[in-house]
């Protein structure tokens, strides 16, 4: 091939590369949710009770004068049931089991869902000790999802138990 | 399949040949190009490394500073780094390809195929977390996606994406984490990279100086005409929109989004454990290895100095004093018939009835390429009477044979003894050609280079001066190129005809026979 034409051809082909990195680096733009659409995480990362159970007497006495605890805690952890109610309506509902092998970690959950923007009420409710029935945490609240916003839902003891974090404009 | 994307690659070859030609064609030193796209890598990331602040809010302004202030030098260094690390991503893809559309990938490459195949969870690793480091939107968007789906698999107690789960989530510790492991990792995949070439012999640890200085042209071209730029800084109570996504690094987010981490991980693992066991599956069998024969095997180290996979190693000879012997290993050897090529005594002019050289192939042994061949010179006819030997590798020869012409195909062109190229002569061709891969396209590597190299008198076994070079052409041609190979060697018949001087023909030689072997 004549040295001008082959020149020519390189130019065409370094440039061409050139031109795929340059497009592919940065384009087509990618849009993770839709414009209207707000997301809530929801996350938590929780011990669950100890179920307990008080010793009898007779127990009690069969045990060493050292080791005579009134409790007998399993190193077990309880399974943490959760529900989340959108509009007053089941909206997600999960039973978080403790992680390890004596099942005597935390319970975890971490779930993303999507929802147009607008006004909800919103009740997350939570039972950490499956031995005492109904809901011992309960966080209800109006909230306004925004487009692009995320609404975090979480437990932490020390912040009052269940909450709801969102950015202030 | 195979032979479709074989067929694909030697197209698109032969095609950049008449662009770049051998030396030069991208296509033909994917690896080579590879490895310079990680040393432009490594010296942009050093400089970027040294401006780096790595809190929360330095990471992001540093970097951003780079572009904004230094935009002529760091922020070019900072587009190169990028640029060349897609860049890096599309030639091991397609240097993968290549090596498993020609097939190399078993036998004597397994273990060059089996340590490529981590590189590629190495190089994801390290281009993925270098993305994480500006903790700009995309940044964010990628290392949440990153750790929601590294929670689909049972290996954290706690999930990891809640590390990103608000702006309070994430503090100055997480960027020296990330800039070690963006330095460690590529540190491993260097690693990987020299274990992944350990076992063959001259590298081409980087393509020739136009393919560099013109790749790195056009990456700053590209620099220049498209810096690389952060999004917006990070935040975490926001979901970022409108993503200048690379595809080439991150197209597993959007692949996560539009599947489940499930389909990714099972594409992931899945293609992993293909890779790992493609060389394991049933494929053709592998050639014969070369066999040394001890008493013609001298130790002059020709072969262990031309076997392009490190196969051949010398160790004492067994009978006789003071010398080295040959030793093939057979997990490594090709079959490629170059060490015979290389071997002193596969010379046709020896006097024994029966040749037997140092080192030879079984398949097809010196002493059987001697007997063809004089058995067809002496029926050879015609005006201008050639040799051609050809290699199984590249376009089939056998074609060519006529009464003026005599066709032979070698395992590789390399296996050639250049003394072959002189008997030839001196026993009646008027002209040799030899027919090997294009250039940079060698099957065996260093076939045609090794060839070349003894034609032109600059490698061991060399041709002797008294053999006029103009009677002897070598034809680069790529297998199915066999109308190519016949224009050429049309053309050189034509030559030696009208232009080469009747006076340079070689005396003729009649071989004295011995017949006690």
């Amino acid at each position: 091939m004549a040295k001008p034409v082959a020149i020519l051809g390189q130019v065409v082909l370094y440039g061409a590369f050139a031109g795929f990195i340059g497009y592919f680096s940065t384009a087509p733009t990618y849009q993770q949710i839709p414009a209207d659409v707000s997301l809530v995480k929801l996350s938590m990362s929780h011990l669950g009770g100890r179920e307990c159970r008080k010793r009898t007497a007779e127990e009690l006495a069969k045990l060493p004068p050292n080791m005579r605890a009134p409790l007998e805690c399993p190193r077990g952890r309880s399974d943490i049931k959760l529900r989340v109610e959108l509009d007053d309506k089941p909206f997600y509902e999960t039973v978080m089991h403790p992680t390890g092998l004596s099942k005597d970690g935390i319970s975890t959950v971490y779930k993303r869902f999507e929802l147009k923007a607008g006004t909800y009420k919103l009740a997350v409710k939570m039972n950490d000790s499956l031995v005492n029935p109904g809901w011992n945490h309960v966080k209800e609240e109006q909230v306004t999802l925004k487009p692009a916003r995320v609404l975090v839902i979480d437990f932490n003891p020390d912040k009052g138990g269940l909450f709801f974090q969102q950015a202030k404009d | 399949m195979l032979a479709a994307a074989r067929s694909a690659f030697e197209r698109s070859e032969n095609l950049l040949d008449a662009f770049f030609g051998g030396t030069d064609n991208p296509l033909r030193h994917l690896g080579a190009l590879g490895l310079y796209f990680l040393w432009i890598l490594v010296a942009s990331g050093l400089y970027l490394y040294i401006v780096l602040d790595t809190s929360i809010e330095g990471v992001y302004s540093s970097i951003g500073w780079l572009s904004r202030e230094q935009w002529y030098f760091g922020g070019i260094l900072r587009s190169l780094h990028r640029y060349a690390s897609d860049a890096f991503v599309i030639v091991m893809f397609l240097h993968l390809l290549r090596e498993w559309a020609y097939g190399r990938y078993h036998g004597f490459r397994l273990y060059s195929w089996v340590t490529g195949v981590p590189l590629i969870w190495l190089v994801y690793i390290s281009g993925i977390g270098g993305y994480w480091i500006v903790w700009d939107r995309l940044a964010q968007f990628s290392a949440i996606a990153t750790t929601e789906l590294f929670d689909w698999l049972p290996i954290f107690s706690e999930p990891a994406a809640r590390n990103f789960l608000a702006p309070d989530s994430v503090n100055d510790r997480l960027f020296t984490v990330l800039v070690f492991i963006h330095i460690g990792v590529p540190l491993m995949l260097i690693l990987g990279l020299w274990a992944h070439v350990n076992r063959i012999s001259r590298v081409d640890y980087l393509p020739s100086r136009r393919v560099m200085l013109a790749t790195l042209g056009a990456f700053l071209l590209l620099a220049m005409w498209k810096p690389a730029l952060s999004d917006a800084p990070a935040d975490l109570a926001l979901v970022p929109t409108d993503l200048r996504i690379d595809w080439f690094f991150l197209f597993l987010h959007p692949l996560t989004d539009l599947t489940s981490p499930a389909a990714v991980w099972t594409l992931i693992f899945g293609a992993t454990i293909l890779l790992f066991a493609l060389p394991f599956l049933p494929h053709r069998q592998a050639k014969p290895i070369a066999v040394v024969d001890a008493p013609n095997c001298n130790g002059c180290s020709r072969c262990h100095a031309d076997c392009p996979y490190e196969a051949i190693t010398m160790a004492p000879h067994p009978d006789k004093r003071a010398h080295k012997i040959a030793i093939v290993d057979a997990d490594l050897c090709a079959g490629c018939g170059i060490c015979a090529g290389s071997c002193p005594s596969s010379t046709p002019f020896r006097s024994q009835q029966r040749l037997v050289t140092g080192i030879d192939m079984p398949q097809l042994p010196v002493d059987l390429l001697r007997r063809q061949l004089e058995a067809q010179l002496a029926a050879l006819q015609g005006q201008t009477r050639l040799v051609v030997f050809g290699c199984d590798q590249s376009a089939d020869v056998k074609s060519l044979a006529a009464a003026d012409t005599v066709a032979m195909s070698l395992i590789c062109a390399g296996m050639l003894p250049p003394s072959f190229v002189e008997y030839a002569l001196r026993s009646g061709a008027d002209g040799v050609v030899i027919a090997g891969c294009r250039d940079g396209g060698c099957e065996f590597r260093l076939g045609m280079e090794w060839t070349r190299e003894r034609l032109a008198r600059r490698r061991e076994p060399e041709l002797r001066a008294l053999v006029p070079l103009d009677r002897v052409e070598v034809v680069p041609v790529a297998s199915g190129e066999a109308e190519r190979l016949v224009t050429a060697v049309a053309a050189f018949r034509t030559r030696l005809a009208n232009e080469v001087s009747a006076k340079n023909k070689l005396p003729a030689f009649t071989r004295r026979t011995q017949h006690h072997g």
